[in-house]
C-alpha cells in the first residue's frame, strides 16, 4: 500500500514537469491526514531540545551547553540544509545508479508551492516532517563524542554527515524507487528509521568515538551527570515527540497511524519497566537513569517495527530492548571505550535488535499480503534474510563513510578539542557562557 | 597547622586538583563562589558584551600541617596560572588553623587532618 502511495506521488510531481499538461481540478487535500502530519512535523521537532536536555543533564556541569548546543544547531544547519539540497538528494528520482537521489526541482523547495501529495497532505507538509528526521539523526550521534570535540568541527562534520550518509541512505529506505524499499516483496521494513536514523547514527557514534579517543581522565575520574532533572525531562519530551515520529510515519490519519502510536506506547512502557525492574534485581535501587534509558530503548526497538507488530509484540521486543542494552552498555564498560553518552549501546544496538527481531512478530495480514506479491508464499525467514540485509548494508556504509569524514574533519578543521579548552569546559572555552548562570550572585 | 584559602578561576579547577592530587594533596573543599579582584570579565549576551559585577570563581580551602603549606600553594600556584600568569587568576590566604577535629574519632590537633 505504501509503495503504491509513492507511485503515485512520484508520478504526480512527474506530471509538473511535463510542458502543457495541467491539472484538470484543483488538487484536494484531506484536512484530517495534513492536520495529523502537521502535528507529527511539530511533535518530532520537539523531540530535538528533548535530546538537548538528556544529554545536556547527563554532562559535567561545564559542557552542559556545548552538549545542548550540539542539538541545537543541528535545528539551525540541517533546517537550512535540507531545504537548500537535502530534500532533493533523498527525495528525488535515483540518481548515480540509485546511490542518491536527485531533483532540480527540489531544491529550495521550489516546486513543492503547488504539489499535494497522493497522501491529500501538501507536500510542504511531508518535506518538512521529512526534515525533522534529518535534523534529530546527526543530533543523535553528538552523545558519543560528547564533553570532547570542537564546535567547528561538529558543525563541519553534521553537514558532510548528513549529505553523504544521511541523505543516501534515506533515500534507499523511503524513496519509491530506493533499492531497499524495494527489497523483496514488501520491501525491508523500516518504518519510521530503525536503519535510517537509528541504526545509521549508533554506528556513526561508535566510530567516531574510537577514533577521536576518549575524554581526559576517563575512564579512572568520574563524570557524573550534571543535571538528571533535565534528563528526565527530555526523555519525556522524546516520548511524547516520538508519537509524531512513529505514528506520523504513516503518513495517513488512519487505522495504520493507530497502530503504530498504540504499539509505541506499549514498547515505550515495557522497555522503562523491563530497565528498572533488572536494576532492582542487580543493584537493590531502581535509578531514574535506569528509567529514562529504558524509555528510549523502548522506543527505538520499536521504531522500524511500528508498522507491522501488534501490542503483545511491542510489550516483548521492549522488555528485549531494555536487555540487550543493558548488556551491550556493560560490555562497553568492560571493553573501556568512551561512547559518553551510550548513542551506540542504546540507538545503534536497539535499533539493529528493532530490525531483527520485528520479523518475528510481524502480523499475519502483513505476511499473507507480502506471500500475494511474492507470488504464493513468502515466509518469516525470507522476509528475515531481508532485513539482515538492510542491517548490515546500513552498518557498513555509515562506518565506512563516517570513518571518512571524521578523519578528514579532524585533519582539516580539526574535531577533537585541544586539551586545554576541554579542561576548562566547552561553555567557557567555545562558547563564553555558563549553563548555571543563576547561581551567580550577581 | 594552617587554613589555606585559595580563589582560583572556574575553568582551572581541574588542572588545581590534578597538580594537588600529584603533590600528594587529597583532603581539599571545593565551592562555588562569586567575586571580584581587579579582573573584569567579559561575556556575550546576544552578541552584546557586557561586563558584570561579580565574576564566578572557585574557593579551595584546605587545612594542612606547617610542612605542607608549601607544596600546597606551589601546587595551587602552578596551575592556576593563565599562559604564565595573568590578572584574574586569583589568590592564596594562609591562615593559622586553631584546631581540628576529626568527626569519626573525635581525634584532635595534626593528625585529624
Amino acid at each position: 500500500m505504501k509503495t503504491h502511495r509513492y507511485k503515485i506521488l512520484l508520478f504526480l510531481l512527474l506530471l509538473q514537469f511535463v510542458p502543457g499538461i495541467l491539472f484538470a481540478e484543483e488538487a484536494v487535500t484531506d484536512s484530517g491526514t495534513t492536520a495529523w502530519m502537521l502535528t507529527s512535523t511539530a511533535l518530532v521537532l520537539l523531540m530535538v531540545p528533548g535530546l538537548a536536555l538528556f544529554y545536556g543533564g547527563l554532562v559535567r556541569t561545564k559542557n552542559v551547553l556545548g552538549t545542548m548546543m550540539h542539538s541545537f544547531v543541528a535545528m539551525a544547519i540541517i533546517g537550512v540544509l535540507w531545504m537548500v539540497c537535502g530534500y532533493a538528494l533523498s527525495f528525488g528520482k535515483n540518481a548515480l545508479g540509485g546511490w542518491i537521489g536527485w531533483d532540480p526541482g527540489f531544491l529550495f523547495l521550489s516546486s513543492l508551492d503547488n504539489s499535494i501529495t497522493s497522501a491529500k497532505i501538501p507536500e510542504y507538509v511531508f518535506a518538512m516532517f521529512q526534515g525533522k528526521f534529518a535534523i534529530i539523526t546527526p543530533a543523535l550521534i553528538a552523545g558519543a563524542f560528547a564533553e570532547r570535540v570542537s564546535f567547528r568541527g561538529y558543525c563541519l562534520f553534521i553537514t558532510l554527515w548528513s549529505l553523504l550518509v544521511y541523505c543516501p541512505l534515506c533515500h534507499w529506505v523511503w524513496a519509491s524507487d530506493g533499492f531497499l524499499f524495494n527489497l523483496g516483496p514488501k520491501g525491508a521494513i523500516d518504518f519510521a528509521g530503525g536503519t535510517v536514523v537509528h541504526i545509521s547514527s549508533g554506528v556513526s557514534a561508535l566510530v567516531a568515538a574510537l577514533y577521536l579517543g576518549s575524554r581526559r581522565g576517563y575512564p579512572k575520574t568520574a563524570m557524573q551527570p550534571n543535571n538528571l532533572v533535565l534528563t528526565l525531562f527530555g526523555a519525556g519530551l522524546l516520548w511524547v515527540g516520538w508519537f509524531g515520529f512513529n505514528a506520523g510515519s504513516a503518513v495517513a490519519s488512519n487505522l495504520d497511524t493507530a497502530r503504530a502510536l498504540t504499539v509505541t506506547q506499549v514498547a515505550a512502557a515495557s522497555g522503562a519497566l523491563s530497565w528498572i525492574l533488572f536494576e532492582a534485581m542487580k543493584h537493590g535501587k531502581a535509578t531514574s537513569l535506569g528509567l529514562a534509558s529504558g524509555i528510549l530503548a523502548g522506543l527505538v526497538i520499536i521504531t522500524p517495527a511500528a508498522g507491522v507488530v501488534q501490542p503483545l509484540g511491542a510489550l516483548i521486543l521492549g522488555a528485549l530492548a531494555s536487555l540487550v542494552c543493558i548488556t551491550a552498555i556493560s560490555i562497553k564498560n568492560k571493553l573501556g571505550y568512551d561512547d559518553s553518552l551510550d548513542v551506540f549501546g542504546i540507538h545503534g544496538i536497539a535499533g539493529m535488535s528493532g530490525a531483527i527481531l520485528l520479523t518475528f512478530f510481524i502480523r499475519q495480514s502483513w505476511m499473507k499480503d507480502a506471500a500475494t506479491i511474492a507470488g504464493g508464499s513468502w515466509t518469516t525467514f525470507q522476509q528475515l534474510g531481508v532485513q539482515a540485509a538492510a542491517v548490515l548494508i546500513t552498518v557498513m556504509y555509515s562506518a565506512l563513510i563516517t570513518w571518512g569524514l571524521v578523519v578528514l574533519v579532524n585533519k582539516t578543521v580539526g574535531f577533537r578539542l585541544n586539551e586545554k579548552s576541554e579542561k576548562a569546559g566547552i561553555d567557557q572555552s567555545t562558547h563564553g557562557e555558563q549553563g548555571y548562570g543563576l547561581l551567580n550572585l550577581n | 597547622m594552617k587554613l589555606i584559602t585559595a580563589i582560583i578561576q572556574p575553568d582551572k579547577l581541574d588542572e588545581v586538583r590534578e597538580s594537588l592530587i600529584a603533590a600528594k594533596i587529597t583532603r581539599i573543599t571545593v565551592s562555588r563562589v562569586s567575586g571580584h579582584g581587579q579582573q573584569s570579565d567579559e561575556e556575550l549576551f546576544r552578541g552584546q558584551t557586557f561586563t558584570p559585577n561579580l565574576i564566578p570563581k572557585i574557593r579551595l580551602d584546605i587545612a594542612c600541617n606547617d610542612e605542607f603549606v608549601k607544596i600546597t600553594c606551589d601546587a595551587i600556584i602552578r596551575a592556576a596560572k593563565h599562559n604564565g600568569g595573568k590578572v584574574g587568576d586569583g589568590k592564596i590566604f594562609i591562615t593559622p588553623l586553631e584546631e581540628c577535629i576529626r568527626i569519626r574519632t573525635a581525634e584532635r590537633g595534626g593528625g585529624a587532618i
